[in-house]
């Protein structure tokens, strides 16, 4: 392929990379979940998408290959939908995970103990 | 006919050539496989509140400096695509070289880091959030390691002139390989 950028074009994507990752670093020190949320995965999409789109020229790829790395994401987004209603809770409407539970509890009662694999 | 180029160099069944496609549909495998173990972190990490106690002795300032290196030597791998295309092979030579030395840079850190956190006791089993960051981790640094096994055999085609669409094809997995680890940093470093 020659639709490749001139060098200072990459530089300056390079340092565009570094001062997202500042802020990304920076983000989290305000101590604020949503502040930290968004600085850190936020900046994490935006630095993805400039290296997939500058770097692996995915902007002059063909668009199939979008597509194909789309459908990828979509797989896992299926596998969080599908899964996260068990996983992310320790019970349900007619279930109750109580390994979890007892997990759950323990760490509460004594805060800072790692005792064993759940 | 140059029978000494590979036929697959030239195919352009698919509108874009073979090999380039190979690494593409390699890639889509490599985000499901990262992206599934991401996912079942994720999906725990929210569960579990109490893995921020554990989170917390990840080393923030390794896992940035190693951000930066990669970030880098993305840069120089790219930039040795683009002296491929230019013919400048003594230039693409060492810009991939200095992609490798930007990943062994990575892995010295990652030892470092690795050691500290055996040494203070932190192994795969000593709880699940361990077994993630050393599974995720793990995977990945197999992964550079492979990249740079790889690179450097291209390194010894792009010095004599062969092959020199093979940088862009190992530069597209290092980018993604780079873009793991963007994922990675702040889940097990930032987000404590």
């Amino acid at each position: 392929m020659s639709d490749t950028y001139e060098p200072m074009k990459y530089v300056k994507i390079w340092g565009i990379l570094l001062l997202l990752l500042a802020a990304s670093i920076i983000g989290p020190m305000f101590e604020r979940p949503t502040v930290t949320l968004i600085t850190a995965f936020g900046i994490a999409l935006v630095k993805a998408s400039l290296v997939a789109t500058y770097f692996m020229h995915l902007n002059v790829e063909k668009r199939y290959i979008r597509y194909m790395l789309y459908a990828m994401l979509l797989m896992i987004g299926l596998l969080f939908a599908g899964t996260a209603p068990d996983v992310m809770q320790a019970s349900g409407l007619r279930w109750q995970n109580h390994a979890v539970q007892e997990l759950i509890e323990e760490h509460a009662t004594h805060e800072g103990n790692q005792s064993r694999i759940p | 006919m140059e029978h000494s180029v590979p036929i697959a160099t030239r195919r352009r069944a698919t509108g874009i050539p073979t090999g380039r496609l190979a690494v593409w549909w390699l890639l889509g495998s490599e985000v499901v496989l990262f992206g599934g173990l991401i996912v079942s972190y994720l999906l725990r990490r929210l569960l579990y509140e109490h893995w921020s106690d554990s989170a917390v002795h990840t080393n923030t300032v390794a896992g940035a400096t190693n951000t930066v290196v990669l970030l880098t030597s993305s840069l120089f791998v790219v930039l040795a695509h683009h002296a491929a295309e230019h013919r400048k092979t003594q230039q693409a030579f060492w810009y991939l070289w200095l992609t490798i030395g930007g990943g062994l840079t990575f892995l010295v850190i990652k030892g470092f880091e690795w050691g500290r956190e055996i040494a203070h006791g932190y192994t795969l089993t000593t709880n699940l959030f361990w077994s993630f960051y050393y599974t995720a981790t793990g995977l990945h640094t197999f992964h550079v390691v492979a990249g740079l096994l790889i690179m450097a055999i291209v390194s010894l085609e792009v010095r004599r002139a062969r092959n020199l669409h093979h940088v862009e094809l190992i530069g597209i997995y290092w980018h993604f390989v780079d873009v793991v680890w963007i994922f990675l940093f702040p889940l097990l470093y930032i987000a404590k």
